[in-house]
């Protein structure tokens, strides 16, 4: 990959300038070119710097329609906020290190996408339904399921491991794009029923580019559903970069569609929450969809498969490494004396302890029983089902001992 | 060197890239076909040696990939389009169907769809939900398709070459699991012709009719089944769409028992058609119902059950037993 087209990746710079200039008329160009590089321009929401600094209203008023959705937020809550990402980091570290001991077939690490889902997920009321990806382990984290569900289907148990009604938030969607239709049709529902609570459809940059989303979006626009597309741009899909799904930056999609865009600084939990509390108010308060992208970086491999020295620099992760939304907090509570190093301490220590009994349970989980491939195939039974189940069976005992 | 033995994967590799050189119209196009060289690096190499023009990355979308490949075909390009798994090729199954497959009728002869779609498929690799699954009959039934898998490397290398020339449009079954089988190429035969079967194995007292991952599956069973003092003849149909017949019949007037092997549900799958064609061609000839292994009607199961799930040589043999205790 080129440095040029990396510098069109970056935020705060319409993604588009350079390839567009043939088309795109001198002024856009030039009005493209002349934003500024300060870290709240108007293409990107952020409330923390990457040296941890609050953000003052004062100096970038447009953040001013988001900074209120954050105003209650307590010291306590920061610390609450940081707690929540060094969980699911230490969770998804682990899960990455039992894919490599051969415990898991598969892992899709969150690895620099903590701030982007501790801070929507955070913004969620209980009766919210959240329809995610393969990779939301901090939503899940969030929504209160027990991380070691989400193991599951990737230790090959499982195609789910949780109850999606238990917390509101819906199995792991691994076809790109899909959810985002279900979790329209779920929020056309909870208009239908009258009903306050919002729906939140994670996904990916590149699953921007699949045509179920598109219909999400229209369905969502024509249906005024309360719906919030929370889409993680982490500037790959496995190897192809953002440029490769869009060229207009995503947030800008929104408008054709007829609902706002919002762009995020999805490194920064701070702004991710406020920016998500603020979509959600709208979709409560029957104002229809929104759009907001989360502008962040997948630090790992796309999965334990993927090998990315093949297609991305070492300067661009190093680059992004900078911007790692734990440390950013880190050093905001640390310069505010919101928390002392004993406090990361025991944090360490709390989430060692989340390590250990991730990795027990991931070893002790059994196989599922071999008559399990006939269980729940209907909700009514069917009479071809019944009769192969009992061949299976009898097969199986055919064998000595049958097995 | 005219014969070299190569995995499957490399020789299909082998295959893209002499199709991109001898074919100036010939255009690789799919998600991560370029710097990554696809999840399987069955296009490794390709986009550096053939540049990003033949070699397309394309956006993520199976129905753009697969409505555009119509498009550059009508404009007189030969795509070869690559899906990345089996499970996703149904978001490109519209365009695959309503459009790729009518066209040529539709325009009665005069428009050619030289499209081949590549798709990794079937199971046995230990992957998460939709890497696994076999659609193949989903295709067969469509009028205007082709279907075809290799199951050894010399029909990778070979296959491949003849369904990018193909004015149809080919839907190209690789079996994900024995990309890494190794097998002879020769780079200088003259083929068998696509669609036809091959006598993979010889044998007098029945047989076993597979294709793609189940080949080697039927082979082992043959061989097992040899040391019992059963003779048993393996036929590789290398094509679902069309079905070689005749060369089938021929198998089974010979061993008059006929077991047929696919790792797709059985109900409605390739082998329900051959067993029904079958029995009408060799009513006669048959000592035994033609007999069926395959998936259950269930969903595909998670990988901890697989084995389980998969035909393997135990069941293989099981119905070798069966059917010659008629
Ligand atoms: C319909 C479909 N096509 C292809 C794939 C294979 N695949 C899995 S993840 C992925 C990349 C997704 O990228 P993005 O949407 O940006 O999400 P990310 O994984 O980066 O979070 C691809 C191509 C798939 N799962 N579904």
């Amino acid at each position: 990959m080129t440095v040029e087209s990396t510098a069109a990746r970056k935020p705060r710079r319409s993604s588009g300038t350079k390839r567009q200039a043939g088309a795109a008329s001198a002024a856009k160009a030039a009005a493209a070119t002349a934003q500024t590089h300060d870290d709240a321009a108007p293409q990107l929401v952020q409330l923390l710097t990457p040296e941890g600094e609050r953000v003052e209203v004062a100096d970038h008023p447009d953040i001013a329609e988001f900074a209120p959705f954050v105003a209650d937020i307590t010291t306590e809550d920061l610390r609450g906020l940081y707690r929540d990402m060094v969980m699911t980091r230490r969770f998804d570290g682990e899960a990455t290190a039992l894919q490599r001991q051969g415990e898991l077939g598969l892992w899709a690490s969150l690895l620099g996408q903590e701030a982007a889902q501790i801070g929507s997920g955070r913004a969620l009321r209980d009766d919210d339904y959240v329809f995610p990806t393969y990779r939301e382990h901090g939503v899940a984290w969030c929504r209160g399921v027990d991380p070691t569900n989400l193991l599951g289907m990737f230790r090959g148990v499982n195609h789910g491991g949780w109850d999606p009604t238990t917390n509101n938030f819906h199995l792991y969607t691994i076809v790109i794009g899909s959810q985002t239709l279900h979790a329209t049709g779920y929020a056309m529902g909870v208009a239908k029923d009258g009903a306050d609570s919002a729906v939140v459809a994670y996904f990916g940059d590149g699953a921007s580019s699949q045509g179920d989303v598109a219909e999400a979006f229209t369905f969502a626009a024509v249906y005024n559903s309360p719906v919030v597309f929370f889409c993680q741009n982490n500037q790959w899909a496995i190897s192809e970069p953002t440029e490769r799904q869009m060229r207009v930056p995503l947030y800008q999609r929104a408008k054709g569609f007829g609902f706002p865009g919002v762009r995020v600084d999805g490194n920064d939990v701070l702004a991710c929450l406020a920016v998500t509390r603020w979509a959600l108010e709208r979709a409560r308060r029957g104002e229809g969809p929104t759009l907001v992208e989360a502008f962040t970086y997948r630090m790992g491999a796309h999965t334990t498969s993927d090998d990315p020295t093949k297609y991305r620099r070492d300067e661009e992760t190093a680059a992004w490494e900078a911007k790692d939304p734990i440390l950013r907090l880190k050093a905001h509570l640390l310069a505010t004396g919101a928390a002392d190093e004993a406090y990361f301490a025991e944090l360490e220590a709390e989430s060692e302890i989340l390590g250990k009994r991730v990795r027990e349970v991931v070893r002790s989980m059994p196989d599922p029983d071999t008559m399990a491939i006939f269980e729940n195939v209907y909700a009514d039974g069917h009479a071809l089902v019944d009769e192969e189940r009992a061949q299976f069976a009898a097969y199986l005992a055919s064998f000595e001992g049958g097995e | 060197m005219a014969v070299q033995k190569l995995t499957i994967a490399k020789a299909l590799n082998d295959s893209l890239r002499k199709a991109l050189e001898t074919d100036p119209k010939v255009l690789i196009m799919g998600e991560d076909v370029g710097k990554l060289g696809g999840v399987f690096r069955i296009t490794d190499g390709l986009q550096k040696d053939f540049g990003e023009e033949r070699v397309i990355d394309t956006p993520l979308a199976e129905s753009g990939i697969v409505g555009t490949a119509i498009g550059l075909a009508l404009r007189g390009y030969r795509p070869v389009v690559e899906i990345q798994f089996d499970g996703f090729v149904f978001p490109a199954y519209d365009q695959i169907v309503t459009q790729l497959a009518k066209m040529h009728a539709r325009s009665l002869g005069t428009i050619k769809m030289p499209v081949v779609i590549r798709i990794p498929y079937a199971g046995g690799i230990g992957a998460v939900e939709h890497h696994s699954e076999s659609p193949e009959t989903l295709f067969a039934h469509v009028p205007g398709l082709k279907v075809v898998s290799p199951s050894n490397a010399s029909d990778a290398y070979w296959m491949l070459q003849q369904a990018i020339l193909s004015d149809d449009p080919v839907i190209f079954f690789e079996p994900k699991r024995r990309y890494w089988d190794k097998g002879e190429v020769d780079f200088e035969a003259i083929p068998d012709s696509l669609h036809g079967s091959r006598v993979a194995r010889a044998g007098t007292d029945l047989t076993l009719a597979a294709y793609g991952p189940m080949v080697k599956v039927c082979l082992e069973a043959a061989a097992a089944a040899a040391e019992e003092g059963k003779s048993v003849e393996v036929v590789d149909l290398r094509s679902m769409s069309p079905i070689d017949f005749d060369g089938l019949q021929a198998s089974v007037e010979r061993t008059r028992r006929l077991v047929v092997v696919h790792e797709a549900p059985v109900f409605l799958g390739v082998g329900s058609e051959i067993a029904a064609r079958i029995t009408e061609r060799c009513f006669y000839h048959l000592e035994a119902p033609v007999l069926r292994v395959g998936g259950y009607h269930a969903p595909y199961p998670p990988a901890r059950l697989e084995d389980e799930y998969l035909p393997g040589l135990d069941r293989v043999l099981d119905a070798v037993d069966r059917s010659l205790a008629y």
